[in-house]
This record gives structure tokens, sequence and C-alpha cells, in this order.
């Protein structure tokens, strides 16, 4: 066993940091267009028309099939075809995770509207209220306190996810460790040091939806 | 968008064979990296909803280390870092002298990794069994082992089937991971086959069905479990 130098990483800092900024922005971004158009499938599941529910759950459980390595390959492949120009391959790792996550998302928000009383439902109907006002005003806002905690641990999947644009070399933090990691050939201090930074913030993540998790129980 | 269709592509020599590679090499990592996690997870599932304090911390450190580190990371730390803290001899036969190091670490990976998210569900499970089943076990003279073995977990694993099975189904989905520390797999051979014939849309398209195929077989064969284990009348919520 040769003496490990975990002095490698300060020096390093500033470039890890910048690939942990893409992480997060990644992380930020699939979350926010992911619950968005999540959101969107849903409703679109949960709607009386036949085959607008059919075509949601025909997406939910496509992008739910296939791994999300392919689905970054797909979109890295189409994004330039279809825009007939080279773009970079962060646009089409955008479009990809927001696009996957909006099937995972749109799970959780789903089970979430139907777990309001079908009383409420009725109740807005009689009021007068359309479906959408139905769904906005009186639905959401009670399936959002359920749904919360699921979100933010779905987003902790996510962020460990987004290591994978390492198949299409962007710099992420998971990239830029390993791009450290073999140019100053610090292999087991890099790797070591990446796994504790995801565990770290991980662990940090998971607590947050134990504790919407609780004070949803409490609120009860 | 201007493309050229070859969907005939997919059938030629040798790039049939590398989608036959990659659909063999994908079921073969995923079923052996299941075979380590149901065993692994079942076994720290039950030691974690039974114990108590070290035992339970133990346990509960493994779910956790294993559940907040990508998976891609620890494929890394497998391949690359392991054979570095281990004892010279063992490193070197790792990295020398073990055949196909890359599918072995790819299915310790998975299979670890899987592990500690079999334990929550099969922990889960447990939790989920009536308090007073087990009471009944001891109270009839059942040893531990025994309550566990003929009442708490025979209930707790038709508990667990359903999360299970989306399991089983996430590790062959994982199992592409296995792509980045050099295994080809399905995933892996239709990106080799794009960047050969630039033909992306049959490559990831043949990849994409047999994925699909592989959910739909998987999920069909396990309603079908579901429904020969499940015992009359204490399953229905549905």
């Amino acid at each position: 066993m040769t003496g490990f130098d975990f002095s490698v990483i300060p020096n390093a800092v500033p470039f890890l940091l910048q690939g942990l900024g893409l992480s997060l922005g990644l992380t930020a971004v699939a979350m926010a267009g992911g619950m968005a158009l999540g959101l969107i499938i849903a409703i679109a599941r949960l709607s009386r028309f036949r085959y607008l529910a059919m075509a949601a759950a025909l997406y939910v459980n496509g992008f739910r099939a296939v791994p999300l390595i392919l689905v970054i390959f797909w979109f890295y492949f189409l994004v330039p075809l279809l825009l007939g120009r080279p773009v970079g391959a962060l646009y089409s790792v955008l479009i990809a995770f927001v696009m996957f996550e909006g099937a995972y998302y749109s799970e959780i928000i789903r089970a979430g509207l139907k777990s309001v009383r079908p009383g409420q439902w009725q109740a807005a109907k009689a009021s007068g209220m359309t479906y959408l006002q139905t769904i906005r005003l009186v639905v959401l806002p009670q399936a959002l306190r359920k749904m919360a905690p699921l979100m933010v641990t779905q987003g902790v999947v996510l962020f460990q996810d987004t290591s994978l644009v390492y198949v299409v070399s962007l710099h992420d933090f998971m990239t830029s460790a390993s791009i450290v990691a073999n140019t100053q050939n610090r292999i087991v201090e890099l790797y070591v040091f990446a796994a504790l930074v995801y565990f770290a913030l991980c662990t940090a993540g998971g607590a947050l939806a134990q504790r919407l998790n609780r004070d949803r129980h409490h609120a009860h | 968008m201007s493309y050229a269709w070859n969907w005939g592509v997919l059938f030629q020599s040798p790039y049939l064979g590398w989608l036959g590679q990659g659909i063999a090499m994908t079921i073969v990592i995923s079923l052996a990296g299941w075979a380590i996690a149901i065993t692994i997870g079942t076994l720290i599932g039950v030691l974690h909803s039974g114990g108590r304090g070290a035992m339970r911390m133990v346990t509960g450190s493994y779910i956790n280390l294993f559940r907040n580190v990508p998976l891609l990371l620890q494929m890394f730390l497998w391949f690359f870092v392991v054979p570095e803290l281990l004892p010279k001899t063992v490193g070197t036969w790792l990295k020398r002298d073990l055949p196909h190091p890359e599918i072995v670490t790819a299915i310790v990976a998975l299979g670890l990794f899987t592990a500690s998210r079999v334990a929550v569900q099969v922990s889960a499970g447990i939790a989920a069994v009536p308090r007073g089943q087990s009471m009944a076990a001891r109270a009839s003279g059942l040893s531990t082992v025994q309550a566990y073995r003929h009442v708490l977990l025979p209930q707790a694993f038709r508990i667990v089937v359903p999360p299970l099975t989306s399991e089983f189904l996430t590790i062959f989905k994982n199992s592409s991971i296995a792509l980045t520390i050099g295994v080809y797999e399905l995933t892996a051979q239709t990106q080799q086959i794009q960047s050969f014939t630039y033909q992306g849309f049959e490559a990831f398209t043949a990849a994409t069905v047999v994925y699909m195929a592989i959910a739909l077989v998987v999920t069909t064969l396990m309603t079908a479990i579901e429904r020969r284990i499940s015992v009359a009348g204490s399953a229905a919520k549905g």
C-alpha cells in the first residue's frame, strides 16, 4: 500500500466546486421542470378524457421502464438531430432530465392528488368549480403537504443520478472528481472524498425529508 | 430533420451479435446482482427490524451508506479504490488475475447497492406485520428464530413482493451503469452500434424495446407469483 496524499484536494477545490455547482444546478432545474411537467401529466392521467389519460400513462410507464443512461444517450443523439444543428451536451442533458423526472414526479403528484378525500372533490364540484379550479384551489394545497417529503426524497435520488452525465463528459461533481483523480494520479483520495461529499449532502436531504414527514404527522 | 433510416443495420453482422451479447450481459449481471441483493438484503433487513443498540446501528449504517452514494461512484470505488486498499497480493490478484474484473465488480456493486434497498423493504415489511402476531408466536412457545421463520417472515414476504418487484425491475435499469467501468451490457452495445454506424435511432430503439420487454415480463411474472402466494382473506384490501 502506498502512502495517501489528501493535500491534492484543497488545490482542486475550486474545480470541484464548479462541478458541484453544475450538479446542484442540474438537480434544481430537473426538479422544477420535472414537477411542472409531472403536474401536467398527473392531471392528464386523472382526467376523464380516456385517450389523454392513456397517453399520459404510456409516457410514464415508458420512461420508467428504461435506464436514465439510455435516456441521456437518446436525447444526446436526438436533440441536435431535431434542431438541425449541434447544441452542447448540457441542453440535451437538461431536456433528458426534465422529461425523465417528469415521469417520476407525476407518480408522486398523482398519488398525492388521489389521497385527497372524494368529498373534497365533490364539494368543489358542487360549488361550481371546474376540474382545473378544483385541483388548483382545493386539492393541490391539501396534497402538497403529503407530497413534500416524497418530492425531497426524489430530489436526493435525482441529485445522485446527475452523476450519470459522466457518460456525456459534462463536468458535474462526479466527473470533475474523476478528472482530478486521473490527472493528479490520486484516485483513492478523490473518489473517497467525492463519496464523503455525496454522502453528507444526501444524508442532509434525507433528514429534511424525514422532518417534513414528521411535521405532516404533527399537523393532523 | 434529415435522417437516413436503415433498420436493417440491426440485423447485420456484427451488430446483431453485439445486441445479443448486450442483452445476455444485462440479464446475467442483473440476475447475479439480484442473487446477492436478495440474500444480503433479507439478512440485513431482518437484523435491522429485530436488532437493538449496536446491531441496529450497524445495519442502519449499511443502509444509509449504500443509499446515499451514487451507484456510479460505488462502481468506481469497488473497481478503482478497493484493490488499492487491500493487501498488495490481494489487490494485484483483483487487478491482474481475476478473470473479467469489470463484470465481477459490476455484479458485486449492483448486488450490495440493491441489498440496501431490499433491506429497507424487508424491514418495513416485518414492521407491517401486526404486533400481535409476534406476541402470539412468542406466547405459543416459539423461539425468536422460529417466530421469524414460521410467522413473521412468511407474512412479511407477501407484503414486500410488490416493492421487491419494483427493486427487481430497477436492478435491470441500474445494470446499465456498469458500462462506466467497461462492461458491454445492452446500453453500451447500442451506444457502440450508434457510434459505428450513426444509426442511433435504430440502435436506441432496439435497447428501449428490450428494456420495456424485460419490464413487461417481470411485471407479468411477479403479478402471477403475487396471486399464487396470496393467503385467502389476508390481502383483501385491494
